[in-house]
């Protein structure tokens, strides 16, 4: 990761002089030091760069970040960081969120900032439960899951933040899990560099209340198995041995291994990010077994932010009003004597 | 042709009502703007139903516009109509009880057959009864007349039926002696593409015109002469319009850009639609999903640098609450615009009330004072927003600014403001080079207590705030419970000290004495026209407040010079319980009206009378 900083950061730098405050062995502090690792390598000076989150354990990740941040409220992040973008679409600007706080109280301004494109960057903490309430089921918690408010297990069907995003046309979405710190700033990078909006789920562990959710992928025994880093342009190969991979059969992908049953290499997807159809996008995400990770989709579209830009030049150029003394005196005036 | 009975008029209300799609508000604007136009000074009030076109031919789907014209200055739209002008029977249904015996209706009888009045509601002809003797009646075949005069121009029929509203409002230019530019130059503008459309309208106009001076029904024509207001050089402007210009007018007057987050809803889209026609003043306007998205959008722009501002109405504010709380606690300059309409719930979207109020004092979780203005009248809608954003810039807070239907549907005459002449605003905030070092990011100025406001992109001042309880100094996260209750007064006390740099409260009419009316916002030119009138030889004054929380320094003062105080307002008795909590030793009567209307000037000149002879 060498980009051109405008300053030659550390990761450090970026620390706050605020203790952080997440219980011990909590995944955040691993996305934490990630995104402060990735900082350095975006080449924006720190005065440029703005973390808002809403509410959640996640959320109170800003105070801890050396830039200016704000922590707002309960699901509303993607609206207030909408408006620091638009106020100075020269910002660098990091919206920080939970499953609850993103999918559920938020939901509504979170499909909307996807759908507009506004080039905010969105790290969505994703551990399938409500941490800072203590432990409810939240909307990517599992059916059956048992939880303190689905004590006999989870009755409401879940959403994967990937379908409902790519649904909602996000056109930057990628995945991965917090025990992977190289992976995470890797991706951050990739989301910071990515002009309109980046969603990136991290899946998240929460040792108190939801502890070894994704352990059926991140456990160290099954990790290289069960996830597939996708690259664009790469074939979607994975595994400890680097033997598997999918093949599109019909509407569907499909683990295969290679050398067996006289599958080679070139049969493997090579996985195109750029693509503007969603469909093998939607396939990835819903993928279970393995789950993918990496760049899922990467497609370039103009900004929201770049549009209001564009409108407010070009309507500067041709309008009849240079100044508010011009509108004020604008229409059917008269004298009074 | 000039008319050769010409009597004059001190002033005179006219009263357009027709079916939703008749374009009665367009008739009625034309006749205001031409009025306006000769000198008069006016007021109009528009009255139209919810639904955009409800079931014709009923009175559900009947449309108003009220023009109130004087050689003096006018206040209010008027009470009652001196003349009616009536396309329909439905429309003549609703609105005939507003006209006093012996005044003027115009109908068109070619929507007063039976199948008509039948739908209206009528079990026998209207236009037949005993009681409509008692009016100068003038039936004017107007339909048919419009499609006569339109015949063999190739208009569609469709298009002939709709110019009948220029028919009408040409048989009220004779009347009223007014010249025909005005409408002629607005309908070139508005159809000047469409050479048929235009050619029609202007037929149908003239054709109006000329029928009235044929017509024996009308022996004379009026006029009122200009009026004797402020010289200089005016314009028409509708309340929700002049309260867009005056936040643009704060943008360039500061030099920080406008941010306007909004979600549509009656009465209040028209301010951002005004603010986005603008955009070429770098003023950014963003339609979000919901009301909380409009103002989070507006908070985050303020955080960024922008003035942020948000309307919306009732409902919309009550979804703006958290929200609210969140700009009280970060302390950041946003201005709320809350253009009351009847309430509670979806209530009465196109009426007016101002309900609103304990709302916008109290409507929120915790100990969350605001500063509270209101505006009172369409022309103070510029001044208000002018001031509402310079208070949230300087004291580096949010501010709700109440407005109403009534005012900001209204237009009037408005003496053109030069930028020049606008007070000076000065943002409290940080500049480049300021000591970083020194920042504290809740440090107060000693006067005004705000905070000084430090932007993103100011190297050295990166700092966070949120919505969590911040220590008095640093503005980091604090749980201390006497750091807590240290702020709370904090910031109450920084609202009371506005009272420090707001006018202090303008008494009108007696200075001393009887009758104290008191009353806020949009009803202001009610209560000063019914002031003025009320006879009986009681000393009467008016304190109308547009600055409610803090109020001005003089309010107890003022309150002290009179033996009665009289709080109008309309909704169930708000003001006077603000008004009680914060100045409990006078003691207040209401008088209160929510019908969704206005006050009318007699209701009140009958209560003062009252009230006067009682004492
Ligand atoms: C308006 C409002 N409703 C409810 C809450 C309570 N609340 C705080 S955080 C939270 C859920 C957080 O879950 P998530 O977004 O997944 O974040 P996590 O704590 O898991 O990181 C809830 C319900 C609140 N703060 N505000
Ligand atoms: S409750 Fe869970 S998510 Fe919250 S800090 Fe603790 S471990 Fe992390
Ligand atoms: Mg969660």
């Amino acid at each position: 990761m060498s980009e051109n900083p405008v300053i030659e950061y550390k990761a450090k730098d970026f620390a706050s002089d605020q203790e952080v405050r997440w219980c011990p062995g909590c995944g955040d502090y691993a996305i934490l030091k990630a995104v402060q690792k990735a900082m350095p390598v975006i080449g924006v000076v720190k005065e440029d760069i703005v973390f808002v989150s809403g509410i959640g354990c996640s959320s109170r990740f800003p105070y801890y970040m050396d830039t200016y941040g704000f922590h707002s409220i309960h699901g509303r992040a993607p609206a207030i960081a909408t408006g620091v973008k638009l106020a100075n679409p020269d910002l660098s600007v990091w919206q920080i969120t939970g499953d609850g706080d993103a999918l559920a109280i938020g939901g509504n301004h979170f499909i909307h900032a996807l759908r507009r494109n506004v080039d905010i960057n969105i790290l969505l903490f994703n551990n399938r439960i409500y941490g800072l309430t203590k432990g409810q089921f939240s909307p990517t918690t599992s059916l059956g899951h048992k939880t303190k408010t689905s004590p006999q297990g989870s009755i409401d069907n879940p959403f994967n933040p990937g379908e409902l995003a790519l649904g909602a046309r996000a056109q930057f979405f990628a995945r991965i899990e917090d025990i992977n710190p190289r992976g995470m700033a890797e991706i951050f990078v990739e989301a910071a560099k990515h002009k309109g909006t980046s969603l990136v789920e991290i899946l998240q562990n929460c040792v108190i209340f939801n502890d070894k959710v994704f352990a059926e992928w991140t456990a160290k025994e099954v990790k290289a198995e069960n996830f597939l880093r996708v690259e664009h342009g790469k074939p979607m190969i994975f595994g400890k041995d680097q033997n598997k991979g999918l093949i599109q059969k019909g509407f569907k992908l499909e683990v295969v291994e290679i050398g067996l049953d006289g599958v080679t290499e070139d049969d493997i997807v090579v996985h195109d990010a750029h693509e503007e159809d969603i469909t093998l996008h939607l396939m990835l995400v819903n993928l279970q077994m393995p789950m993918v990770t990496g760049v899922i989709r990467s497609v370039k579209h103009e900004s929201f932010n770049d549009r209001m830009e564009e409108q407010i030049d070009h309507v500067r150029a041709t309008t009849k009003y240079k100044t508010m003394d011009d509108l004020l005196s604008s229409g059917e005036t008269w004298e009074i004597e | 042709m000039e008319n050769t009975k010409i009597k004059e008029l001190e002033k005179v209300v006219v009263k357009f009502v027709g079916d939703s799609g008749d374009g009665m508000q367009l008739t009625g604007t034309q006749f205001a703007g031409t009025s306006a136009f000769l000198g008069n000074d006016i007021a109009t009030f528009p009255d139209y139903p919810a639904e955009i076109r409800a079931p014709q031919g009923t009175v559900a789907g009947v449309s108003g516009f009220q023009v109130h014209i004087g050689k003096s200055q006018i206040h209010t739209p008027g009470d009652t109509s001196d003349v009616l002008v009536a396309m329909n029977a439905a429309a003549f249904k609703a609105h005939i009880y507003n006209v006093p015996k012996g005044n003027t209706i115009i109908v068109d009888t070619d929507s007063f057959k039976r199948k008509d009045w039948e739908k209206a509601g009528y079990s026998e002809d209207p236009l037949e009864s005993d009681d409509i003797k008692n009016y100068n009646l003038v039936k004017a075949p107007i339909t048919t007349m419009t499609k006569k005069a339109l015949e063999g121009i190739g208009l569609d029929n469709k298009s002939i039926t709709r110019s009948k509203n220029m028919f009408a409002l040409g048989i009220v230019y004779w009347l009223f002696n007014r010249p025909m530019d005005y409408t002629k130059r607005f309908l070139k503008g508005k159809f000047g593409k469409k050479e048929m459309v235009l050619e029609g309208n202007l037929k149908a106009l003239k054709a109006g015109y000329h029928f009235a001076e044929t017509i024996e029904a009308l022996p004379s024509s009026f006029t009122v002469l200009p009026s004797d207001m402020e010289k200089g050089t005016y314009k028409s402007v509708m309340g929700n319009e002049a309260t867009a210009w005056g936040f643009l007018a704060a943008a360039e007057k500061s030099g920080v850009q406008l941010f306007l987050g909004s979600y549509p809803i009656t009465p209040a889209t028209d301010i951002l639609q005004e603010v986005a026609k603008h955009r070429h003043f770098g003023a950014k306007s963003f339609q979000a999903e919901d009301e909380i998205a409009g103002i989070s959008s507006a908070i985050g722009a303020a955080f960024a640098g922008n003035l942020g501002v948000t309307t919306t109405s009732g409902p919309g504010l009550a979804l703006k609450a958290e929200a609210l709380g969140l700009a009280i606690m970060t302390e950041l300059p946003l201005v709320v615009v809350d253009v009351q309409r009847g309430g509670p719930s979806t209530g009465l979207p196109t009426k007016t009330e101002q309900s609103d109020l304990l709302q916008a004092l109290y409507g929120r979780n915790g100990e969350s004072p605001l500063i509270v203005m209101a505006t009172k009248s369409p022309g103070d809608c510029f001044d208000m927003a002018f001031m509402a954003s310079k208070i949230a810039l300087e004291h580096v807070t949010p501010v709700i600014l109440l407005s109403d239907g009534y005012v900001a549907n209204g237009s009037q005459p408005w003496k053109i403001k030069k930028m020049a002449d606008l007070p000076a605003i000065n943002p409290f905030m940080v500049q480049e080079g300021d000591n970083a070092e020194a920042y504290e990011v809740y440090q107060r100025d000693e006067n005004s207590l705000s905070r000084k406001w430090a932007i993103p992109g100011t190297a050295g001042f990166e700092h966070r705030i949120g919505g969590l309880e911040k220590d008095a100094l640093t503005g980091n996260v604090s749980y201390d419970p006497e750091n807590h209750e240290e702020m709370v007064k904090t910031r109450e006390e920084k609202v009371a000290r506005v009272a420090n740099y707001i006018p202090e409260l303008d008494l009108q009419g007696a200075q001393e004495g009887d009758l104290l009316i008191v009353g806020w916002g949009g009803t202001y030119g009610t209560l000063l026209t019914a002031g003025e009138e009320v006879k009986g030889g009681g000393k009467v004054g008016l304190a109308h407040f547009t600055y409610i929380k803090p109020l001005p320094k003089n309010t107890a003062e003022v309150f002290s010079r009179f033996k009665k105080i009289v709080v109008c307002e309309l909704n169930n008795g708000q003001f006077i319980k603000y008004l009680q909590s914060e100045l409990p030793q006078f003691s207040y009567e209401g008088y209160n009206k929510v019908q969704g209307l206005p006050f009318s000037t007699n209701e009140l000149t009958h209560k003062f009378n009252q009230i006067l002879n009682d004492l």
